[in-house]
Order: structure tokens, then C-alpha cells, then sequence
């Protein structure tokens, strides 16, 4: 995608200069304890915050995703998959809101196929905080069936409200546990995971979001 | 056992003492003979261990000289921590298959996570970064709750290791036979790329070199586990449970990106995981293959618990530690890679030039041993072996006797249901088949394929075995799965290139079982050698027995096969309709040892399949230039449940669109349960687009391989019409995908009694 990437190691401070930032997927420190929950104390993640804070562009995917509710950058918290067993394999989600710096290049309504890669994507929040995320269209993607229905049934973990993203009320900071790196690629069978990607380069060259330091 | 790791090293040895070890009266003049005195506590627990079937392939060691070992590709050959064959671009594939089946029965979850670690491990000690992970499983059938309990457990430890990892789990195997109650088989394959100058080995060359301990703190786990691993079950094996180790992936991950930080900057001299026989082994391993000595001091060793005996330390099985040997002045540099990613790590002793594996405590000698004489010296059997008695009638089955099949639809739907046959996406939808985003095919065709970064290649890699096959005729069971994994990677375009093994087989003490492993390893080795594909790597379990009772003979068979251009890369199912079905090969009438006998008859009887060598190599040549030519659409392996089974996975595997076909096949003298169900090797069902069929007809006629057109792709339906050699109507089968598709996907979920959504 012509663009350049970085990883920072966890012991840094600083965020170098970059102008968004990925917390990708994984095992932080082995999720013994809770996903994403010893990961939030990483040195770097006071960086993390502070561009967040300053509208800084922040993706977190799947175990990322997990790190930004643990950090309170966006709300709610996960829980076990409703089977209890991790579940990889690709899923279908609908494109809620279109008006975003990660959904720009997307239709409203849009069906993506994404995999997905976790036992504890059980999206819940408390029932005010579900409420002003639906009113704030802060529910980005949500699990849907091929032919765009949300329903039970399409809903892979228990997820409340079906929820697969989230945004912050600022739009600068998204979580969501599909994985669109896994399918940015045609000799995987899957580019639906580039929308998000072109999508970000869009905002960012259309709006220069502050620099992190 | 826990009591003589806590005595005196000095307590007098009584020949109790000596055979709770494990070591026959023999066996211990030969330990006299080496040490020219007598063996003190600690040193009996190292023999002990060294000497273990697990540790030293006693049994097996002499048989295994017949695999053929070398060829053009093949970087490094059996006798490493793995294998490793050429790839090209300077790179090579690091692959080996292990066992984990003792543990895993007695502690499923741990049991198999432990034994993805130890492989992940003996991958990334040869310098290799893990890309891929495939197990081979076997249990008993899932009626059991028990059974039950073991499979889930199984499955949730190999997905939270591998998971965590962040290795992909991208294939395997799974089949369910009750003999497998009480002797599960948890056979797990590893594969990883290295440039092929940076291989790593298990060498502790050059006296004065530093001896380093790296990973985990060795703690008071797993103490005697290879001495367990060599030793048959009985009822209470429950005990056994502490002897089961405890798995920390985090650990293991940090540790893999470390070791990968050595070798990039050139700091190891040798490196070594310290699996079973932990410390132990790894040392006096490292120090025979280099022809040298270690001198050790266990004060150095970081412990997890105080109070900890040399016979504890020595013999702990703790997960996730790593033996090096770097040369002085560059021990600085591993420590401190050690501390960026947390891990601890202790220069513990130095390499000598007398062979001696001297083990200090302080200033007090506490063993003083010559590593070769541990490592290679161990005791070598040539056990008697001979047929058993109940061959003949295994083998006797007279097929008139069982009536042909009257409802072909039901018995396919049977089929399609039962465990062996069903899908697997129960299994392998728990572990995370896609990260590293490399895996092109994912779990479901015949093979896992996963692409090489920075090249334009990918590997195939498949791990196949039919243990009623061998059971029933060792030596072609043993070629059959040869053959197999072969036609396996052949399908999805890849051509062999190598072969590691897992043999599980029962208590080698016994003549029967000894004689099964002999002609089973003479099968796989005449197979490999005829399709020119060398043997880099493997493993031998035995004793799998329970009460006396063993498991059938199960050599697993893992290979992998390298493509050269993505456009190569073929899957099973159906792509297009309107597309033509063709059978590569031959039906013959089939049916012994067959999972159609098994599931309709209640019969584990007969004779497997001949395997005509030059055939199935004719048809590998074939279908390998029809795909590189861009003719074939599709390719599957015709396996277990037969022709009617392989047509039905071709129409239902499809990730998103499920096929149809229409078919019509003549019964020609063949039983029509042969014709359907029958297991006839060497064939594969291909299709290909409607305007290339009489080209590819010529071009298999030109190979020498027989073929049939079987009909087309259609959108929905199986429709099959079986006519006589006279054009006269013998069967129809109709199945619509739904009702196929409700038993192929659903059946195993349904049975452990899970949601399937």
C-alpha cells in the first residue's frame, strides 16, 4: 500500500513521529490474566493514550482491541466467547457507519469478509453505555449473515448488540476484533480487510491528524 | 521414583532400586562396563533416563537404518533436533514430527499443549523461524464420555499453545477407533524456514566454549517423563499425572524470539531444547555429536523451588528451557538479549576436550559420566519379532459372505457422518489456522499449503496414516501411507521433497508388535525410496498398551511438498459448473480393512489394498504436469470411504459455494459396494474445464494412467447413476447438498454434544 510501518518496541516512550498507530493482534504476555489487561501497563501505552487524547488515528485489532478497553479508550469490556473455545475461521460483518477515518472508503451497509481469531470477543458494555454507543454511531461493524442480516445465528461469540467495532465519540480511535490484515491479500482469497487500510491512508492525507511525539 | 530422586545420592543400590529405574540387570553391567565402577544415585537416573526407549531408540534404532536418508535437497538428515531439506532461494524447511501420547492421556490439555512446545522448539533451536503446525490424533470413539473428555481436552491444549504462539495450526489428521480408548495418540509435525547457511546445530564443539542455560527455571515437573513415555499403562497410570508437565507459550514465545536474535547475530556455537531427560540429554547430546565433554555446575542452574536434589535437576522435564554453547566473549551478548525479552539465562558451565559429562554441585562431583556413552552407546536391541497368531484371521475375510449394498444413499450418509470421515471443523476452528498470514489453503483440503515470504513458492505439507491398513498387513499399511501423503501434496500441486515420521506402536518387548514395527518401516522405506523422497527426521513411540491391550500399528507419516509458482496451488472441492469430473486411476475390488466394512459391517478384516508403486508414481508425474500446464480446476485424493465419500467432499468442501455433480459409473465385474466405497489407492477425482478434456485425456493416457470421466459440476445435488457393462440400470443415488452436507458438517459437533454454529 506504499506506505511505511514501524513497530515500536513495548519498553519505548515516545511514538517517533508516526502519524496513526495499529495495536495489532496477539498474545500480550500470554493473556494469562485477562486479555490485553498487562499490556495496557506497557511503558508505551502512556504515548498511546496521550495521541488518542489529541485525536491521534489508533487501530486496535482483536488482541489491540482488547488493549484500548482495557485502557478505557473506548468503552465496555470483553468476555468469554459464548462456546468457550476460541474460534478462527472468516465471518461476515456490516458496515454501520460509513463516515469514519477507518470506513471511508466503504458503502453504508457494506458486507465485509473478515476472519476472526479469539476466545474472549464477547463484546459487553453496561446498558447506558450500549445506548450512547447506538446513538452516537459509535457501533461501527457489527456480525452479520452473507446476505447482510444480523442475527443470532451470525453472531460467531455472544457479542451484545452483535457488535464487532467500535469507535471512540471523538471518530479518531477504532477496536474491532476481525482481523482486516488477514484478508488485504489476493493469494489469500481475501481483500476486504484493504477497505480499512485505504480508508485510513484517505483520512490521513485529506486531514493531517496531529503527530505523535 | 519420587523418593529416589530426593535420597542420598550414596544410598547402596539395590537391584530394587536398579529395575524401578528401568534398567534390566543387563543393562546395568553394561553402565559398570562404562564407568568402571559402580553408578551412584544420580548417575542411575541419568543412565536411567539416556537408556529409556523414549531417549535412545534402543528397539528401534538398527530398523531405522533402512529409510533412505539422502538426496539433492537434503540439508540435514535424521540424528538432529529436526530435519531439513533445501527449498531453493537459499532458504530450507525445518520440519519433524513428535509423539506426545503418554502425556496426553494422562493430562490431555497439558499433555498436548507440552507436546506442541517440544516440537515448536526442536524447530526454532535449528535456527528456524515456525510457519506452520499440523498434528495427527487418535481416540477412541466419542460414545464414551470419557473419550470425549480426551479429545476436547486435547484439542484445547494444542489450540491454546499453538494460539498463543502465534504459530498456525494449518492441517492434520484425525481418525476414532476404541482401541484407542486408553492409548489416545497425539502426534504433533512443526515445520520452519531458515536460510539455509544459518542452520543451527546441537553441537557442543570447542573446549573452553561457555555452556549456557537459558528459559525457564527448572522446577520439580516432569521428573522421570521419558522413563514414563517407555513404559506401558495400566490402571493406575492416573498416578502418573505429576510426571506431566505444564506448559507456559508466553515463555516458549519469548524464547523463540530470542534464539531467532542469537542467530541473527551469530552468537551460538551450538544450541539445544531441553526436552525429555531435560538437562540431561540435551548436554551429553550436544557434547557426543561434537565428540566432547561438559563440565556443569547445577549451583549455577536458576530453580524454581529450593532444596532441589542433582537427581531432580538433572532429570526435570521443565518446559521452555535451552541449552547453548557460544564461544568466550559472547556470552555477554546472549545474556543481554536474555534480558530484553525477560527470560532467565546463567552461564552454568564450559565445554571439554575429555568427553566427560561432569556434573558439579559447588565443589563436590555429583556424576561424572562419558557423554558418548550415554548418547550413542546406549544398549541396541534386535528384538525377536514374528507374526502373531490372529494375523491369519485378520486377514481372513471372505467378502461373499457380507451382502453388496442395497442403499447406497444411506450407507454414503452413514458415511459422511461417521467421526473418522466427518469434518473437522470442530477441531480446527479452535486453532488459529491464518496467523502470519501466510496459509493459502486452510484446514479442509487434502493439503495445508502456506507461502514463503519473499518468494513465489509455498510448501504443502500433509501428515497421513491408516492404522487398520496396518494392522492388517504392516508392510503395506506402511506404504499405503507413503503413498498417501504423497498424493495428498500432489494435489494441491506440490512436489515431495521430504519425510518425517512418527511411529506408534505398542510394547516392541512383545514379538507380535516388534514384527509390526519392522514391516511397517520396511513399507515406508520401500515407499520413499521408490518415490525418491528421503526420510530428514522422526520419532518412535512405544509402548502404547494399556492392561496389556496395544494400539493398532500407527506409523504417521508427515511430508512436505514445494510449489513453485502460486498459479500451482490446487484444492479439493469443485469450483465451476459445467466442469468436467474425472477419475485418475483404477477401482479394483477393494474392501478390506475399509472404513465402509468398519461403519456398515462392524469388520476390521481383510486385506488392505495392494499399492502398486509405479502406478501411484505415474499418476503423481500426471497429475503434476496436467496442474502445471493450468488443466486441472480441482484435486482430490480418493481415500477412506472411497470414490462416493471423495465426490461428496468435493461438492461440500467448498468455503462458500457448495457444487453439485452429476455422475454415471459402470460396475464392471467390481461389487457395487467396491465401486462406491471401496479404498483403491492411486487415484485421484480431478476436474477440469469442459473445453480442455480431450487434451488432458490424451495427456493421462500418454502418462500411462488410466482414466474415467465420471461426469460434470453441477449447482446442486449429487446425482449418481450406476449402469451395468451392458448399459443396464443397477443404482441410483440422489442426495441433495443439505441433507449431505447435515451429516459431513455437523456430525462431529453432534457427538460431543457442542454447538456448531
Amino acid at each position: 500500500m506504499k506506505q511505511t510501518a514501524h513497530f515500536i518496541w513495548h519498553q519505548e516512550r515516545s511514538l517517533q513521529g508516526m502519524d496513526a498507530i495499529i495495536l495489532p493482534g496477539g498474545f500480550s504476555y500470554g493473556d494469562y490474566l485477562r486479555t490485553g489487561a498487562i499490556a495496557r501497563f506497557s511503558p508505551i501505552m502512556d504515548a498511546v493514550v496521550d495521541f488518542a487524547g489529541r485525536g491521534g488515528m489508533v487501530l486496535g485489532i482483536c488482541n489491540g482491541f482488547q488493549m484500548l478497553l482495557e485502557l478505557g479508550i473506548l468503552p465496555g469490556a470483553m468476555l468469554r466467547n459464548r462456546n468457550l473455545s476460541f474460534i478462527c475461521e472468516d465471518r461476515y460483518i456490516r458496515v454501520e457507519n460509513a463516515n469514519t477515518p477507518f470506513t471511508n472508503h466503504c458503502e453504508p451497509g457494506q458486507i465485509l469478509k473478515l476472519p476472526i481469531a479469539h476466545a474472549e470477543g464477547n463484546y459487553y458494555s453496561n446498558p447506558v453505555t450500549l445506548s450512547a454507543l447506538q446513538a452516537n454511531a459509535q457501533i461501527v461493524f457489527r456480525y452479520c449473515d452473507r446476505e447482510g442480516k444480523v442475527t443470532s445465528q451470525a453472531n460467531p461469540n455472544g457479542s451484545l448488540d452483535s457488535i464487532a467495532g467500535i469507535r471512540n465519540a471523538a471518530g479518531n480511535v477504532l477496536g474491532l476484533m476481525p482481523h482486516p490484515e488477514r484478508g488485504a491479500e489476493h493469494l489469500l482469497n481475501n481483500e476486504d480487510g484493504l477497505y480499512i487500510f485505504r480508508s485510513m491512508i484517505s483520512a490521513l492525507e485529506k486531514h493531517k491528524t496531529p503527530q505523535t511525539v | 521414583m519420587t523418593q529416589d530422586s530426593k535420597a542420598s545420592p550414596n544410598i547402596p543400590l539395590t537391584s530394587k532400586i536398579i529395575e524401578k529405574h528401568g534398567l534390566s540387570e543387563d543393562e546395568y553391567q553394561q553402565i559398570l562396563k562404562h564407568l568402571g565402577r559402580e553408578p551412584n544415585l544420580t548417575e542411575l537416573g541419568i543412565f536411567s533416563v539416556m537408556w529409556s526407549e523414549h531417549c535412545s531408540y534402543k528397539s528401534s534404532r538398527i530398523h531405522l537404518k533402512r529409510f533412505p536418508t539422502e538426496g539433492e535437497r537434503v540439508v540435514q538428515g535424521p540424528g538432529e533436533n529436526a530435519g531439513a531439506v533445501d527449498i531453493g532461494k537459499g532458504l530450507a524447511a525445518v520440519f519433524k514430527m513428535e509423539s506426545h501420547n503418554h502425556p496426553s492421556y494422562i493430562e490431555p490439555f497439558q499433555g498436548a499443549a507440552t507436546g506442541v512446545g517440544g516440537i515448536l522448539r526442536d524447530i526454532f533451536t535449528m535456527g528456524a523461524r515456525p510457519i506452520a503446525l499440523l498434528n495427527s490424533l487418535r481416540f477412541g470413539e466419542l460414545d464414551l464420555p470419557k473419550n470425549q473428555h480426551i479429545l476436547k481436552g486435547v484439542v484445547s491444549g494444542i489450540s491454546s499453545y499453538g494460539n498463543c504462539m502465534g504459530v498456525p495450526t494449518v492441517g492434520g489428521e484425525i481418525t476414532f477407533n476404541d482401541i484407542y480408548s486408553k492409548n489416545p495418540l497425539v502426534n504433533v509435525f512443526c515445520l520452519g524456514i531458515v536460510k539455509k547457511d544459518r542452520l543451527l546445530r546441537g553441537l557442543a564443539k570447542g573446549a573452553g566454549n561457555q555452556v549456557l542455560y537459558i528459559g525457564a527455571k527448572t522446577g520439580r515437573d516432569g521428573i522421570h517423563g521419558a522413563t514414563m513415555a517407555s513404559d506401558s499403562f495400566d490402571d493406575t497410570s492416573e498416578k502418573k499425572r505429576p510426571n506431566v508437565q505444564v506448559g507456559d507459550p508466553f515463555l516458549e514465545k519469548l524464547l523463540l524470539e530470542a534464539c531467532l536474535e542469537f542467530l541473527e547475530q551469530d552468537l551460538l556455537v551450538g544450541i539445544q531444547d531441553m526436552g525429555a531427560a531435560g538437562l540431561t540429554s540435551s548436554s551429553c547430546e550436544m557434547a557426543s555429536r561434537a565428540g566432547t565433554g561438559i563440565d556443569m555446575d547445577l549451583v549455577k542452574v536458576p530453580r524454581r523451588e529450593p532444596h532441589m536434589t542433582p537427581y531432580e535437576i538433572l532429570l526435570s522435564e521443565s518446559q521452555e528451557r535451552m541449552l547453548l554453547v557460544a564461544q568466550p566473549g559472547k556470552e555477554e551478548a546472549v545474556l543481554a538479549i536474555c534480558r530484553k525479552w525477560g527470560i532467565d539465562a546463567a552461564v552454568v558451565g564450559r565445554v571439554t576436550d575429555d568427553g566427560f559429562l561432569r556434573i558439579r554441585e559447588g565443589h563436590e562431583i555429583v556424576a561424572e559420566i562419558p557423554a558418548h556413552a550415554l548418547a550413542e552407546e546406549g544398549p541396541r536391541y534386535e528384538r525377536p519379532a514374528a507374526p502373531p497368531q490372529y494375523q491369519e484371521f485378520l486377514q481372513s475375510l471372505n467378502i461373499d459372505t457380507l451382502p453388496d449394498v442395497k442403499n447406497p444413499a444411506e450407507v454414503l450418509l452413514k458415511l459422511l457422518a461417521s467421526p473418522t470421515i466427518a469434518s473437522k471443523r470442530w477441531v480446527f476452528r479452535q486453532y488459529d489456522h491464518m496467523v502470519g498470514t501466510n496459509t493459502v489453503v486452510c484446514p479442509g483440503s487434502d493439503s495445508a499449503v502456506v507461502r514463503i515470504k519473499g518468494t513465489s513458492k509455498a510448501l504443502a505439507m500433509t501428515t497421513d496414516g491408516n492404522s487398520r491398513f496396518c494392522l492388517l498387513n504392516p508392510y503395506l499399511g506402511g506404504g499405503l501411507a507413503v503413498a498417501e501423503a504423497a498424493r495428498n501434496l500432489v494435489c494441491a500441486g506440490a512436489q515431495p521433497i521430504g519425510v518425517t515420521d512418527c511411529l506408534n506402536f505398542g510394547n516392541p518387548e512383545r514379538s507380535d508388535i516388534m514384527w509390526q514395527f519392522i514391516m511397517a518401516v520396511e513399507g515406508i522405506a520401500d515407499a520413499c525410496r521408490t518415490f525418491e523422497i528421503p526420510v530428514v527426521s522422526g520419532n518412535v513411540s512405544f509402548y502404547n498398551e494399556t492392561n496389556g491391550l496395544s494400539i493398532y500399528p500407527t506409523p504417521i507419516v508427515g511430508m512436505v511438498g514445494l510449489i513453485e509458482r502460486p498459479e500451482n496451488i490446487i484444492t479439493q472441492w469443485f469450483k465451476q459448473s459445467g466442469d468436467q469430473i474425472l477419475l485418475l486411476g483404477e477401482t479394483k475390488e477393494d474392501l478390506g480393512g475399509t472404513e465402509y466394512l468398519k461403519v456398515i459391517h462392524s469388520r476390521e478384516q481383510g486385506n488392505p489394498p495392494w499399492l502398486d508403486m509405479d502406478r501411484e508414481k505415474a499418476i503423481h508425474f500426471c497429475l503434476l504436469s496436467l496442474i502445471q500446464d493450468g488443466l486441472v480446476q480441482s484435486a482430490h485424493d480418493c481415500s477412506e470411504g472411497g470414490l462416493l465419500v471423495t465426490l461428496a467432499e468435493c461438492c461440500l468442501t467448498h468455503p462458500s459455494a457448495p457444487f453439485g455433480a452429476t455422475v454415471i459409473l459402470t460396475q464392471d465385474r467390481l461389487r457395487l459396494d467396491a465401486l462406491l466405497f471401496g479404498e483403491s489407492p492411486s487415484r485421484v477425482v480431478i476436474s477440469i474445464k469442459r473445453e480442455n478434456i480431450t487434451q488432458v485425456r490424451e495427456l493421462v493416457k500418454g502418462f500411462g494412467v488410466p482414466s474415467v470421466e465420471l461426469g460434470q459440476v453441477t449447482q446442486e445435488n449429487l446425482d449418481i447413476t450406476v449402469r451395468g457393462s451392458s448399459n443396464q440400470p443397477v443404482s441410483q443415488i440422489s442426495l441433495s447438498l443439505s441433507e449431505m452436507g447435515n451429516a459431513w458438517h455437523h456430525s462431529l459437533a453432534r457427538q460431543l454434544g457442542t454447538e456448531t454454529s
